[in-house]
């Protein structure tokens, strides 16, 4: 995204539409030195008194207050909060009458093993879901875009994005109806006369079960993205390509690919940056099924250490660390897409 | 027959007067039966992976007693389709209840959400005072989360946990929506604007005049957004409220069905339907607002994820 760079473009290059800037013309009078604001054109404007833009702006101002007030009252406010993280935060005290403990609840994280079973879990489930879930979209797309029936191909896409919209909730649910214990599967195994296979409830296989159902409501949607990178590969590439004798896979190598290249980098280190955030929901809910071995992840760990279990500081420390680290690879990856060529999320401000 | 399939399929274009499939590019091969064959298959199993369990679990709920005890509790198509266990869900109120606690916070939730991203997105959208320091606050709202105890210390303090509002306000403003809707007004041209201006508009008529009308199909797609998100929500319910009279959807359908905690207190009826079409009608109710739904929006969808994706 590219908010920073467009704004400042914007207040550059574009004619302001509001009109309390006016244009001052005196013919002989030369440009203002540098500092003073110019308008595209490089005529001089009248510099404003902050009193006279408050007073302009006014309307707008307003407008923004509903929105500050929810940033701050929801975010900002409780980033604070995470002072708790340092503290022996008792619920009866309050943030003012709890004790100062410094880094006491890092180091008990440190020593804890549920802190280490989370982080291990974490990093497991996102690097099945780096090898499994981000090719699938792309392959995905690849084969819609492939196909000729404009028909098959409008209905397809709007089966597979269905399961996005559908709850954690109901996709347990309905991937328990199907692998569950008493589900469609068991029990066509059980009337033929074989055992049942635990999909929902083995630990070890869990890794591969969560990625299936992240593939199952998600790759649909992720594959839009794909798909509208490769409608906007030229096609004239294609044709020439052709012409010069190259068949389906040698154009898919040459063309097809490297015209991806830019939003696969990109989305591969954003993932990558992301890391920690593998989901919440979908290992609540199946917790108890699999146990917290195998299920457990640092936001869960913080739900059941801090909420459930009472310590609050720890579960606090616990969520701090996470969103700084988060925030520290997603500054990273930025970083490396930039050096790499490709616009992150947030660009460098330009001028 | 020794035709192959596209041989069989070239004869009947060229019955109908083409010698070619009009929908492939001149300069692509037609593709081999077996490459064909193949995608088929993807395409088809892909299709039956979402189909089937939808289908599944909408017949189990509508089986009747005799056909799910054959079949050991799960059917693909009921023979003697039944309602019953749709009548013993809606016999009491708890249903009802969660469908109301669920319809008011979509409805409430999307139309405050849709007011503080619409007036934060237009604000920021012009080169006003403060614009740009209350546009990095919001898009560092991306970087990093507040976390969940936190929040819930937040929550607690304005006095909302155990109240419908606790489901409603954190979920109010999402910064993703904000850059799509921002994206959409910076392009609207400023030669629309200054005339509103020349004839005399406030800032705040302007915007309910001449920016609201021009973006029907973006607010469209954010409101769709919103509605999704907040029907969704399980987990905030599951943390900040305890008042049973309160849960919505999603959170009995997870106690009744994921959890398979038992109906009989929340029912109360003495002869019950098996509790799997109970289950299952649970789910179809749950999933049904959804299904009913999408075939309208998804087009919608399409085009606002484009527009955020590729401007924003």
């Amino acid at each position: 995204m590219s908010q920073i760079q467009q704004e400042s473009a914007r207040e550059q290059a574009v004619a302001d539409d509001r009109p309390s800037e006016a244009r001052v013309t005196k013919g002989l009078r030369r440009a203002k030195p540098a500092g003073k604001v110019l308008s595209h054109d490089g005529l001089p404007v009248r510099k404003i008194s902050w009193k006279t833009r408050l007073r302009r702006d006014r309307q707008m101002l307003l407008m923004m207050i509903p929105g500050v007030l929810f940033l701050a009252l929801f975010f900002y406010i409780p980033i604070l909060g995470n002072v708790i993280a340092f503290q022996d935060y008792q619920p009866f005290l309050g943030i003012t009458g709890s004790d100062w403990v410094g880094l006491q609840n890092f180091v008990d994280l440190y020593f804890n093993p549920d802190f280490w079973v989370a982080l291990r879990n974490t990093i497991v489930l996102a690097l099945w879901q780096l090898l499994l879930f981000f090719p699938v979209p792309l392959g995905l797309a690849l084969i819609v875009d492939s196909l000729i029936s404009t028909k098959i191909r409008r209905w397809f896409q709007s089966l597979v994005y269905l399961p996005h919209f559908l709850s954690w909730v109901l996709v347990i649910a309905l991937f328990q109806q199907v692998l569950g214990g008493a589900g469609l599967v068991n029990n066509t195994l059980r009337d033929m006369g074989m055992g049942t296979i635990p999909f929902m409830t083995n630990p070890d296989t869990f890794p591969l079960l969560a990625t299936i159902q992240l593939v199952w409501k998600d790759a649909g949607w992720a594959m839009i993205i794909f798909l509208a990178s490769l409608a906007a590969i030229d096609g004239s590439l294609y044709e020439a390509a052709a012409a010069d004798g190259a068949g389906r896979w040698r154009r898919m190598w040459h063309i097809t690919l490297p015209g991806l290249r830019s939003i696969i980098v990109l989305l591969l280190i954003l993932r990558i940056g992301d890391i920690l955030s593998v989901g919440f929901e979908q290992f609540l809910l199946q917790h108890d099924a699999v146990g917290p071995g195998a299920a457990e992840v640092l936001d869960t760990f913080t739900y059941f250490a801090g909420v459930v279990g009472g310590g609050w500081s720890m579960g606090a420390a616990a969520g701090l660390a996470k969103g700084v680290v988060g925030a520290l690879l997603i500054f990273a990856a930025n970083k490396v897409a930039h050096r790499m060529g490709e616009p992150g999320i947030f660009q460098k401000k330009v001028g | 027959m020794a035709t192959t399939l596209h041989e069989r399929r070239s004869a009947k274009r060229r019955s109908k007067g083409l010698s070619y499939n009009p929908n492939r590019p001149v300069w692509k091969e037609p593709a081999s039966p077996f490459y064909n064959s193949i995608k088929g298959l993807i395409i088809g199993g892909i299709t039956l992976s979402i189909v089937l369990p939808i289908l599944l679990v909408v017949s189990t709920s509508l089986a009747d007693d005799k056909q799910l005890l054959a079949a050991g509790g799960f059917v693909l198509w009921p023979t003697h389709p039944t309602l019953a266990a749709y009548q013993t869900i809606f016999s009491s109120d708890f249903m009802f209840r969660a469908l109301g606690v669920s319809a008011f916070i979509t409805a409430v939730g999307t139309v405050l959400a849709l007011f503080i991203t619409i007036t934060m997105a237009y604000a920021t959208s012009r080169p006003v005072m403060f614009g740009r320091p209350v546009l990095l606050l919001v898009l560092f709202t991306l970087l990093f989360a507040p976390g969940l105890i936190p929040m819930f210390l937040m929550v607690k303090q304005l006095g909302l946990l155990n109240t419908v509002w606790s489901l409603i306000l954190p979920g109010t403003f999402a910064a993703f929506n904000f850059v799509v809707m921002r994206s959409f007004f910076m392009n609207i041209p400023t030669e629309l604007i200054e005339a509103a201006r020349i004839d005399g508009a406030s800032d705040f008529m302007i915007l309910r005049k001449v920016v609201l009308p021009l973006s029907k199909a973006v607010i469209a797609v954010v409101g769709l957004f919103y509605a999704v998100g907040f029907w969704n929500a399980f987990f905030n319910a599951m943390l900040y409220i305890n008042d049973q009279t309160l849960y919505p959807v999603q959170l009995v359908l997870r106690n009744f069905v994921v959890q398979g905690g038992s109906m009989a207190d929340t029912i109360g009826v003495a002869t019950t339907p098996p509790p799997q079409s109970l289950q299952m009608a649970i789910v179809v109710i749950a999933l049904l607002p959804i299904l009913v739904v999408y075939p309208f929006l998804q087009k919608h969808f399409n085009k606002g994820v484009i527009t955020g994706a590729i401007k924003g």
